[in-house]
């Protein structure tokens, strides 16, 4: 059983639809990103999960209940047992941390001396026990964010959402966040459900990616599958800023490979079984500077510190500019260069 | 919402086949709106227009000389008052906002009194400063000849203390006007050649034309619905106005002239809905100031800046303390002409008024707790309609917005005869008539009064992060506990400030009460008037100036928690 399943879920505002028939499984105990560029509708998938809105087609469920079936039912969000971690840490200013942390158990008439266990050992498990009776405008925005992930945890949801947590923090403490989420879903197991549109963060935290693009699902896959092997030129494009080519004549070799024609050099593709579009996502650590291969120049030099990103507009596509990762010193701007393509990647049928 | 889609709560159905606590509470809210605010309305409407029980339509019944005498007084004083208030009001604020001019605070404090002090008690202060035996009276006779009637009784009087009553709103309107202004529309100005005269004039002057048209609008309707001003300064000078001619007809003839003078408050509605309906389109149409850059020029007044500092102080402190201060004075003598000195001071007004004569005695009780009952009440239903209309949004709470403006926008006067209209009749199952009972006080005051909590709580609620209340509602409350437990803290600096205003404004209500109270649900405002007008001077004087320090005392502390709100949340806090 699934710990989250959506089943062809559409939204629309007015005529402008936010979310376009996603079906999406989360297996329990799994850490899924919904990635994608602002707008894509990855906040309104999380809010349909939280229960703020309510599908326009499709169904919702969560562990075995379903809890939103388009123009029939929907639970509101305060019987799904959901958790949520803001981007604005949402903690209320009129109540101490600890407050915070047992305002769910309060509601849920759990007794006094259980309740303070529970505050505790969430408040311990961030390692802000200490600040259980501050009120929260004396904390520090990372601390805060801890604590509002204590009071997720406290209520013991079934899904743990996730909007952008680490937004408005500084890329210091992100980083020291980002290690304690990891820490913490290895920790306790739980199913986390985690929105961002920063492509390094979903790929370092998550077990699964799902990348969504004007409302629609791209591509659902494990961090490396999903840069090595994406489904859409959008993707391909969003993760790790792959270059989608255009191909002459792809021709199946063996099982998961193929030929074909790059402006009219020949290279060999990984693919997938039955991929026939015309497209290929390369990657500059798969380009090198050759021999032979693909006539180009250098447009510019990029130093990046482990080697230069060398941006070379290609001789027979000169609005294309492929980039090159190059370890040694880099040639000079403007002198004509070969590229040779060591590894590539069909794209699937075209979307 | 990083996505940029609209937050928007759709409608939930639960699963469960009950009413949610929800529903219970913002269905409670809508009935009470609906009853307390559209009815009445509605109810005028067709009281006016439809024919009455012989057949006439009561809009005939109105031409007559009376009505029509009353008609043009009161549009020709509603326009003097404006000008009145224009000049005044307008001249300050520019003066204030616009130089640098010093002791702005104190200055701006003085504009504004007249917000905090309401018309029958400026009328009231105004008389007993220009009453015989006094110096300014003394000073008038000795320029104009000896005149046996008071000089402010009649239109002229009547214009003058409307004009000085609602200056404030023009100040407020103009000074907020100079603060927006962009500096650099006046420094391009000044770099292209013009003096300062010149910016006034070419620059200043046309980009504050919409303030000051809106301010004037908005000056104007408040003249048409005044009524404690014509009551205290009209009647004895048999200057009558729409307000004083509907009071006089129903007092004087009772519920059979409900038809007839709700054709007249329907009148009066149209006079001011016209009013600000203009106001609207004027804000409306004003040319957008694109905002960023320092606003608020400051111009310099020169050499002149000691003598013009020393005049307004003097202008101000004649127009606004020294009737309060001839007012507490008329209170503290035994008997009308007896000047005051230290042998003939007594607190005996006071006195009596306090422990011996019954009906002020009641009236301070009721008043309070009318005032208390009607703050608490407009605060809880004000919290309601903003946390399901602007935090929920639902659209149909949304809807009741508009209804609660209604009784504030139209006269009070009007108000009162809607509400007659609908509580006269004894209330359906109940049996009982609310009409000649305090309750329908209330419920005029809660009516009247609820726009004046609900706009500063829906402004808060607005602004208030909306990730709060859904954090709440995941940790598994309900709406109600989450509109207790979470909305309600966040707002709770408003929710006071908002009771508080309708607590000062409801404890010195007259218009309404006039024709709503009853013997034995006296209320202070009604207390003046009357005293006032059965010739017991001082007994109306001391129920003034308590009403007053009582007023200035709960202003303070309104002022207290206004501390930490958005500027203008208070009238007197620009």
């Amino acid at each position: 059983m699934d710990a989250v399943s959506l089943k062809s879920v559409s939204k629309h505002y007015g005529d402008k639809p936010a979310v376009a028939g996603v079906d999406l499984e989360v297996a329990p105990g799994e850490f899924v990103a919904l990635l994608g560029p602002s707008g894509c509708g990855k906040t309104t998938l999380l809010r349909l999960l939280a229960g703020f809105e309510t599908p326009d087609t499709g169904s919702i469920s969560i562990g075995a209940r379903e809890v939103a079936r388009a123009r029939t039912m929907t639970v509101p969000p305060e019987q799904r047992g959901v958790g949520m971690v803001f981007q604005s840490h949402a903690l209320w200013p009129h109540m101490t941390v600890g407050e915070n942390v047992e305002y769910a158990l309060k509601i849920r008439k759990i007794p006094t001396t259980e309740r303070r266990e529970m505050v505790d050992r969430a408040l311990g498990i961030v390692g802000l026990v200490e600040r259980r009776d501050s009120p929260p405008d004396q904390l520090s925005g990372g601390q805060r964010q801890r604590v509002a992930l204590a009071r997720c945890l406290a209520m013991e949801p079934s899904v743990v959402l996730m909007d952008e947590p680490l937004a408005s923090l500084d890329a210091h403490l992100r980083e020291s966040l980002q290690a304690e989420f990891h820490r913490l879903h290895r920790q306790l197991g739980a199913t986390i459900v985690y929105v961002t549109h920063d492509q390094s963060e979903a790929m370092a935290l998550a077990d699964k990616v799902a990348v969504l693009d004007h409302g629609r699902l791209q591509q659902v896959a494990p961090p490396r599958a999903l840069y090595a092997e994406p489904a859409t030129a959008m993707v391909a494009d969003f993760v790790g800023r792959g270059m989608v080519v255009p191909l002459d004549a792809p021709v199946p070799g063996r099982a998961g490979s193929v030929s074909a024609q790059l402006w009219g050099e020949p290279i060999h593709l990984r693919s997938s079984r039955g991929g026939t579009s015309s497209q290929a996502c390369l990657r500059p650590e798969g380009l090198s500077l050759g021999a032979s291969g693909i006539a180009a120049k250098v447009d510019r030099a990029v130093f990046e510190g482990a080697g230069t990103i060398l941006h070379c507009r290609v001789d027979r596509a000169p609005d294309t500019l492929l980039r090159v990762f190059h370890r040694a010193a880099p040639p000079a701007e403007g002198s004509p260069v070969t590229i040779a393509i060591s590894d590539g990647w069909l794209l699937p049928a075209a979307a | 919402m990083t996505d940029g889609a609209v937050p928007k709560a759709s409608a939930v159905r639960v699963t469960a086949p009950r009413i949610s606590g929800d529903h219970t509470l913002a269905g409670i809210a809508a009935a009470l709106v609906i009853l307390l605010c559209l009815l009445p309305m509605l109810r005028l409407l067709m009281e006016a227009l439809l024919p009455g029980a012989d057949g006439s339509l009561p809009l005939e019944s109105l031409n007559s000389r009376s009505v029509f005498r009353a008609g043009t007084n009161t549009l020709v004083s509603s326009f003097a008052s404006t000008v009145i208030s224009t000049l005044l009001g307008g001249g300050l604020a520019l003066l204030i906002g616009l130089t640098d001019i010093r002791g702005k605070s104190l200055l701006t404090l003085l504009c504004l009194l007249p917000l905090l002090i309401p018309s029958q008690i400026t009328a009231l202060a105004w008389i007993k400063m220009l009453d015989v035996g006094s110096p300014a009276r003394v000073a008038i006779d000795f320029l104009f000849g000896t005149e046996a009637n008071h000089p402010l009784y009649g239109g002229g009087g009547v214009s003058f203390v409307m004009g000085l009553e609602h200056a404030p709103l023009m100040f407020l309107a103009i000074a907020a006007a100079c603060r927006a202004l962009p500096c650099d529309l006046i420094e391009a100005a000044r770099a292209a050649g013009a003096g300062h005269r010149r910016v006034l004039f070419t620059i200043i002057l046309p980009l504050l034309k919409p303030a000051l048209l809106a301010g004037g609008a908005l000056a104007f309707v408040s003249a048409i619905g005044n009524f404690g001003v014509p009551a205290l300064l009209g009647i004895p000078g048999r200057f009558s106005v729409l307000t004083t001619l509907i009071y006089q007809r129903l007092n004087g003839f009772g519920p059979s002239v409900l038809g007839e003078t709700a054709a007249l408050g329907l009148i009066l509605a149209v006079i001011a809905g016209i009013g600000l309906l203009w106001q609207r389109w004027v804000i409306r149409r004003a040319p957008a100031l694109r905002t960023g850059g320092p606003t608020g020029p400051i111009l310099p007044l020169g050499r002149g800046r000691l003598l013009i500092e020393f005049t307004t102080g003097l202008l101000l402190l004649l127009l606004t303390v020294v009737p309060l201060a001839a007012l507490v004075g008329a209170a503290l003598v035994p008997a009308l002409g007896v000047p005051l000195t230290w042998e003939t001071a007594t607190l005996e007004n006071f006195t009596y008024v306090l422990t011996q004569y019954q009906p002020t005695q009641r009236a301070f009780l009721n008043s309070t707790l009318l005032s208390t009952g009607a703050a608490v009440v407009t605060a809880l239903l004000g919290l309601v309609l903003a946390y399901y209309g602007e935090l929920r949004r639902w659209r149909w709470m949304r809807a009741l917005d508009a209804m609660a403006d209604a009784p504030y926008a139209v006269p009070g006067i009007v108000l009162a005869i809607a509400e007659i209209l609908v509580f006269l009749k004894p209330l359906p199952m109940v049996g009982v008539s609310l009409y000649g009972t305090a309750w329908i006080l209330l419920v005029a005051y809660v009516a009247r009064f609820l726009t004046l909590a609900l706009r500063p709580l829906a402004a808060a609620v607005k602004q208030m992060d909306p990730t709060l209340e859904e954090a709440a509602r995941l940790a598994g409350a309900t709406g109600p506990r989450r509109l207790v437990n979470i909305v309600a803290p966040a707002v709770r600096a408003s929710l006071m400030s908002g009771a508080l205003l309708v607590f000062l404004t409801a404890f010195n209500e007259l218009t309404v009460s006039a024709l709503l109270w009853s013997r034995g649900h006296e209320t202070l405002g009604v207390m003046v008037f009357s005293l006032q007008s059965e010739g017991a001077a001082g007994a109306a004087s001391a129920v003034a100036s308590i009403t007053v320090i009582v007023t200035l005392a709960v202003a303070a502390i309104a002022t207290l928690f206004a501390r930490r709100l958005p500027k203008g949340t208070l009238p007197w806090m620009p």
